[in-house]
């Protein structure tokens, strides 16, 4: 009797904790499902960047099978490469001249296309149609029309005017370039611009209406700050992206006249692929994302400045 | 009650032997899988290696040759990037202007041994001229299988009807001279059609306008590829000869102009006899072949070559190399013979081309290509070339402007490539 009461008084053990507890298996399930994103980041990302800043340190003669140690040798040569200013500053001014240029004519279009009238659909479409169509097919065809026997010439002529050698001249080459990326990418800007313009209340335009202020001020004071989000993250898109121009280059130009349409990632293919030079190549690219991961962190860090509701 | 369970051991005992010879006989039977990488995908050049590679078959059984087309721009770039991959191929087409790299860099098998012991090759009658920059030490590392001399393919219907001389009459009268076939070609010019196109240049690959410059004994290296020679009188006149036939008289068409001659649009082109299968069967032109004109050294011819190599690197080089000697046999280089000329001795007549070419004349092949092999000199080549290629391409380009300063490139551009010829 004794022993029995002993048993019902003594308090029970505590109960074990369960490990897959429910923050667990949601830990797990929330892991389980970036897996297949992570394990394609760290394979198709992560380790050719690694790779790449090893290859950079190495001398790799592919045809010769030999793959030597050589330091900072590459970098030394970056420092000394004679062509290097050249590239740079074609890369820059191809920059500059998509970033101004598209971003310009996307907001243009997307506030003439930002109208209630009959068809304004077809008119998006249309500017948004080069956006699908493939990159290179779209060079080719502008390959043929600014020949000096091209299209756009013979437009010209027609009219009384002898166009420029638009591809071999100094002058124009880069100008030709730029406009023809501009024309493939400017629609996506403007859905963005558009969807951003969409987003800006009516009644901010009603009562600049009423107190009577005119068009170009409500577009300056009311429009623009509202789409600074948006302009802050084309610019970022059409930057990174100007940074990695190579098939308009190499179909249209192939970096002349001279080297004034080379801009650094076909400059970069040459040294590698064309000149075999793998290593110095593999240096070029750690330069090329040095140079992205920076103007992307400026241009980020600009946002706070320039972006009228962004949240601190 | 053991006697029924034998019939069941022996069947499996029988399963496990049969299992175990059929292990055992594979490898006997493995398929030898070769991969030849071309930079043609041109149906009937496809179809009559296919037709060597079955034959082969016919005598090696466990050997399969497939031929991957790469395309033709990108050709070289493409190669070494499936080197780097560590894909090479077991052989490729090597241009000319490459082979010092490829025959150097150590990454051929030496060819030369097995070319000499295969029974009936006879790889002496091939001339030392054609294989002198596939050899190293002695040794052969490629074989040039395609020895194709450059000709001027002639639209004598665009030049009389613009008045002028053809150049059979030219050749008739011993005017045939590069003077004279710009005037030609200037005459056709004015006439509203182009005039003359060195084809495959097109302001990039200069390399082609050697059918010219050779004409002027010009040269852009030494022999010894180690001293720039494009400051040196012969080429400086050349190029200003080319410059005035472009910029003043119009005779050939300028920077970004795309003019076809095949298309019935132009008088003249230098090219390669290969290109003759490009003439139009539909609406056909009075069309000619003829011999490179006279230039200030007199005749002269220039050839391009193609060589076929053996990479070391793959697993299956010797047998790579006997396939080569297969392909590249007398029978076979007399098939090859119809778009790849070869610089066999007893393929080097009018009468052996004839049964191939059908659309060449005797006497056509007799003056472009046997004399054209005979005598002509290999497209420039040299070791590091496509970055030399580039740097060269990048300083004429201030060249091919109308008010250009041909001996102020000329010094800028050597200036630039010395290095890389000394390298």
């Amino acid at each position: 009797m004794a022993a029995a009461s002993t048993a019902l008084t003594s308090t029970p053990a505590p109960r074990r904790r369960p490990y897959w507890t429910i923050a667990r298996r949601d830990a797990l399930a929330g892991w389980l499902f970036v897996a297949p994103q992570l394990a394609g980041i760290a394979t198709f990302v992560l380790l050719p960047l690694v790779l790449v800043a090893w290859f950079s340190l190495h001398e790799w003669n592919v045809l010769a099978n030999t793959f030597n140690f050589v330091g900072a040798r590459n970098y030394q040569q970056l420092l000394a490469d004679p062509n290097l200013p050249g590239v740079l500053g074609a890369s820059a001014v191809f920059s500059a001249g998509l970033v101004v240029f598209n971003l310009s004519l996307a907001l243009l279009l997307a506030v003439l296309l930002n109208q209630k009238l009959a068809g304004i659909a077809v008119f998006r479409t249309l500017f948004f149609s080069p956006v699908v169509v493939s990159l290179v097919a779209w060079t080719i065809v502008w390959g043929f029309l600014l020949q000096k026997n091209g299209g756009i010439n013979g437009a010209l002529l027609a009219l009384g005017i002898e166009g420029p050698n638009w591809l071999r001249s100094p002058g124009t080459a880069m100008a030709s370039v730029i406009v023809v990326q501009v024309f493939k990418n400017v629609g996506l800007n403007m859905v963005l611009f558009l969807a951003a313009l969409q987003g800006v209340p009516g009644e901010l335009y009603e009562a600049a209406r009423i107190d009577g202020v005119p068009r170009f001020k409500q577009f300056r004071r009311i429009t623009l700050p509202l789409i600074s989000p948006t302009i802050v993250l084309t610019s970022i898109i059409t930057v990174v992206g100007s940074l990695q121009v190579f098939a308009q280059i190499a179909v249209l130009t192939q970096g002349g006249p001279g080297i004034s349409t080379t801009v650094l990632v076909y400059y970069l293919y040459q040294q590698t692929f064309q000149f075999n030079m793998f290593g110095y190549g593999s240096t070029l690219a750690i330069l090329l994302f040095v140079i992205v991961l920076v103007l992307t962190f400026a241009q980020w860090s600009l946002r706070r400045k320039v972006v009228f509701h962004e949240e601190r | 009650m053991t006697t029924p369970r034998r019939p069941l051991i022996r069947s499996l005992l029988a399963s496990l032997a049969l299992t175990l010879g059929l292990i055992a006989h594979a490898p006997a039977q493995a398929q030898t899988k070769l991969r030849m990488t071309i930079w043609s995908a041109n149906e009937a050049h496809l179809k009559l290696f296919n037709g060597i590679a079955d034959d082969y078959k016919r005598i090696k059984p466990d050997v399969s040759v497939a031929f991957e087309s790469l395309p033709f721009p990108t050709y070289t770039t493409a190669l070494t990037t499936q080197i780097a991959g560590g894909n090479a191929p077991d052989m490729a087409w090597i241009f000319e202007t490459t082979a010092q790299d490829f025959v150097n860099s150590g990454a051929l098998f030496p060819l030369g041994r097995t070319l000499a012991a295969a029974p009936g090759y006879n790889l002496s009658e091939v001339s030392a001229g054609a294989t002198e920059r596939w050899t190293k030490d002695g040794m052969l590392y490629a074989y040039p299988f395609s020895t194709s001399p450059f000709a001027m393919f002639v639209n004598n219907d665009l030049i009389k009807k613009a008045g002028a001389k053809t150049p059979e009459e030219l050749i008739a009268a011993g005017q045939w001279t590069w003077a004279n076939a710009i005037a030609s070609s200037e005459a056709v010019a004015k006439s509203g059609k182009a005039g003359l196109i060195v084809r495959d240049f097109n302001y990039q690959d200069w390399q082609y306008l050697a059918s010219v410059w050779n004409g002027w004994g010009a040269s852009p290296w030494s022999a010894d590829g180690k001293r720039c020679t494009l400051t040196d009188k012969p080429m400086v006149d050349a190029l200003s000869f080319i410059h005035d036939a472009i910029f003043t008289k119009k005779a050939m068409p300028g920077p970004g102009q795309s003019v076809d001659f095949f298309a019935g649009d132009a008088a003249m082109t230098i090219t390669q006899i290969s290109r003759a299968s490009l003439l139009p069967k539909d609406k056909p032109f009075a069309w000619d072949l003829v011999p490179l004109p006279k230039g200030p050294v007199g005749d002269y011819a220039l050839i391009g070559q193609a060589g076929i190599g053996v990479f070391s690197a793959g697993k299956n080089a010797a047998e790579a190399a006997a396939f080569v000697a297969f392909l590249t046999n007398p029978d076979n280089s007399a098939k090859l013979t119809q778009f790849f000329p070869s610089a066999r001795k007893s393929l080097l007549n009018a009468d052996v081309l004839k049964k191939t070419n059908a659309l060449l004349s005797s006497a056509q092949l007799d003056k472009v290509v046997v004399s054209g092999i005979a005598t002509g000199k290999v497209m420039p080549g040299h070791s590091g070339f496509a970055r030399i290629q580039q740097t060269v391409r990048a300083g004429l380009d201030t060249v091919w402007t109308p008010q250009a300063n041909i001996p102020a490139a000329m010094q800028s551009i050597c200036a630039q490539i010395t290095p890389l010829l000394q390298n």
